[in-house]
């Protein structure tokens, strides 16, 4: 076994068996390890402590309000593309506690909650999930406050990314510019090729861990056929741009004109689009907690009975509850047309002038989850016009 | 929308800070302004905001509620917040007595634009200035108005323009005499008159009639109901002043005053750390859109 470091930037090959080995070595380092594992029908991220656990052989296949896992002669481990869980279930949990309050002899002490120390391995993460993660750090850490919590979270991340061999009929990260391919954030990035992986070192830490792996460096053979594998796939997503989607057969292969879309979006702030979108919306709030950078949050206190002890948690909000604007006078957004348009005009416009970016990464999950398929492609489209 | 927290404060920024009521005035029906003293000496003499900025008040086990400081900014023994009852936290509030406790995170959000001092906006520097204020709208632009006074001679004519429901509803006319002998000219009005109201009965913009302004160095500055609100930018942009000299000072659901939790959002705006003073034309885009 080689014993010395590679620097970053590099490539090497191993075998698919060498997954386990850096599994029980990140666990061996003091990681908690996590990755994609099939759960009630969906791929979901949760405690993976061995490579058995993958969904080798499965693929998903997706559309507007529809998620099947199906079994695929030629899959490999990471051929499903994205589920309804992404690193924001980690690093910005669905319920947490931010303070604990002790009233004893007529004081009250405020103190906020440990932080876990375990560092935290996730395996299996996909290009546009990463730039959400820099999207939710622009959020929690890149202002004028910090999120204590968060940044602690953040700071004991390793990630190992994948690198998509295959894209879903939701998926348009090429149009966001975050796919398929990994740029960056990454510790480690794996590309499958031919039943080995190929290894992109992404950092010092992702140095380290290659130490205990049996590794070789990667032939330009193996290195050129990883970058053809991500090359292709952009190819065949970019084909989809030129057939509008009234002119396409079959499953609508997603993809979005972001042109101007900042202003697009504040321009029509009473287009008729919104009535017709909020038709069928059941505000149900689906494709806020599966998107990755949505970071809205509720504050509630827990108190036990004697009002002695008493938690404030945070919890994920969503914009499409009314209780989101709610004031004193009433609630803001009154319909299910103004919330609707709140979600998408931030996701796409206004986060713009918040954070410098879009709010949208292209995973196509809200499309997914929609239990009415509302597509937000579609509906960006039908706003252009 | 200028940040006035370049830094993040040094402490935890979920901790609030406890706090003891040391005075309650009964201001008007369902209102009084609570004066509060840090009880960590090092907070208390660290504790600084500027005029047009809030504080998360926080009682455990009912939550927090975004309220307004009222109280004069050059004063360091007092901070006072002006309270109407109106959801479960200041339902709360208002059953505290003096002696008790309250927690305190802030302060956030942005200034008035009353002078070239620490940390406010200098855009109004001696020029003419008109306060427009409904009902508990005056609370957020108390500290501006002993600001103005404490330094009167920085400003051109100080004129306030003050309505409520009716004269039962008025805040502060105990300090109105004061404020008139210390050069402002105090203009009220009520909705609705009874029998021993002698004033103006009418809405807040109708004053505005009787002004003879400058329009090319006037500031406005007003806060209270944004239907109040629409009509006194109405009324401004009319006289030709500036949208760039009308500051108003917009309430949303502040939650957490630190642009993490969303619900204050405003178009590109998070009114608790971009706001909540604003001049019109960075929300003119917004204002007059329904149920944004």
């Amino acid at each position: 076994m080689p014993i010395r470091q590679v620097p970053i930037g590099s490539y090497l090959s191993i075998d698919a068996t060498q997954l386990q080995v850096l599994i029980a070595a990140l666990r061996g380092l003091g990681y908690r390890t996590v990755g994609p594992r099939i759960a009630d029908g969906a791929i979901i991220y949760a405690d993976l402590h061995s490579i058995d656990q993958l969904p080798l052989g499965y693929i998903d296949r997706q559309d507007g309000g529809l998620y099947r896992l199906e079994k695929a002669e030629e899959a490999g481990y990471f051929d499903y593309v994205v589920g309804p869980h992404s690193l924001k279930n980690y690093l910005f949990p669905p319920r947490e506690t931010l303070l604990e309050s002790v009233r004893e002899n007529g004081t009250v002490r405020m103190t906020p909650p440990e932080i876990d120390p375990t560092p935290l391995a996730v395996i299996g993460v996909r290009p546009c999930d990463l730039v959400a993660l820099a999207i939710q750090d622009k959020v929690f850490l890149g202002g004028s406050y910090v999120d204590p919590a968060y940044k602690a979270r953040r700071e004991n991340l390793f990630v190992v990314a994948v690198n998509c061999r295959r894209a879903a009929a939701t998926c348009f990260c090429h149009s966001m510019d975050t796919g398929p391919d990994v740029r960056g954030g990454f510790d480690l990035a794996l590309t499958e090729v031919d039943g080995h992986f190929v290894i992109e070192i992404g950092s010092a830490a992702g140095a380290d861990v290659m130490v205990e792996i049996e590794w070789t460096t990667a032939p330009r053979r193996d290195v050129e056929e990883a970058r053809a594998i991500s090359d292709a796939l952009k190819d065949r997503m970019r084909k989809r741009d030129q057939v509008p989607y009234s002119q396409q057969q079959g499953t609508r292969q997603r993809f979005m004109d972001t042109t101007d879309i900042r202003n697009l979006l504040v321009d029509n702030l009473e287009h008729p689009r919104w009535e017709e979108v909020a038709e069928r919306c059941l505000a149900c709030g689906n494709c806020t907690l599966v998107c990755p950078t949505c970071f809205c949050a509720s504050v509630e206190d827990i108190s036990d009975l004697t009002g002695d002890n008493v938690r404030r948690e945070r919890a994920w909000d969503s914009c499409f509850n009314a209780e989101h604007s709610y004031m004193n006078t009433g609630t803001v957004r009154k319909t299910i047309a103004s919330r609707y348009r709140q979600w998408l005009t931030h996701k796409l416009a206004t986060w713009h002038d918040q954070f410098g970016t879009s709010g949208c990464v292209g995973c196509g999950r809200c499309i997914t989850w929609c239990p009415v398929g509302i597509d937000i492609t579609e509906e960006v489209a039908a706003i252009r016009g | 929308m200028i940040a006035l927290l370049d830094q993040p404060p040094a402490h935890h920024p979920w901790v609030a800070h406890s706090a003891r009521i040391v005075g309650i005035h009964s201001e008007v029906p369902n209102v009084a302004t609570y004066d509060l003293a840090f009880d960590n000496p090092q907070v208390a003499a660290a504790y600084r905001f500027v005029p047009g900025q809030f504080n998360m008040l926080y009682l455990p086990g009912y939550g927090e509620s975004a309220i307004s400081i009222s109280s004069d900014p050059s004063r360091r023994d007092l901070l006072s917040h002006t309270i109407r009852v109106a959801g479960n936290v200041t339902q709360a509030i208002a059953k505290k007595k003096v002696g008790d406790r309250i927690g305190v995170r802030g302060p956030f959000g942005s200034s008035w634009p009353v002078g070239n001092h620490a940390g406010m906006r200098g855009r109004c520097r001696g020029n003419d200035i008109v306060i427009a204020c409904g009902g508990i709208g005056l609370a957020p632009l108390r500290p501006a108005i002993f600001h103005i006074l404490n330094h009167r001679a920085d400003y051109g004519r100080v004129v306030l323009l003050y309505g409520a429901r009716t004269s039962k509803d008025l805040l502060y006319t105990s300090e109105f005499d004061a404020w008139r002998r210390g050069g402002m000219e105090v203009e009220v009005t009520v909705d609705i008159g009874d029998a021993d109201w002698k004033g103006h009965i009418g809405v807040v913009p109708v004053l505005f009639y009787r002004l003879r302004l400058q329009p090319a160095q006037t500031t406005v500055m007003t806060c209270g109901p944004e239907i109040m609100m629409r009509f006194v930018v109405f009324e401004a942009l009319a006289r030709r002043i500036a949208a760039e000299s009308i500051f108003l000072s917009l309430e949303r659901n502040m939650s957490c005053g630190m642009g993490f939790c969303g619900h204050c959002q405003v178009g590109p705006y998070f009114v608790c750390k971009d706001g909540p003073v604003f001049d019109f034309s960075e929300v003119e885009t917004f204002f007059n859109v329904e149920d944004l």
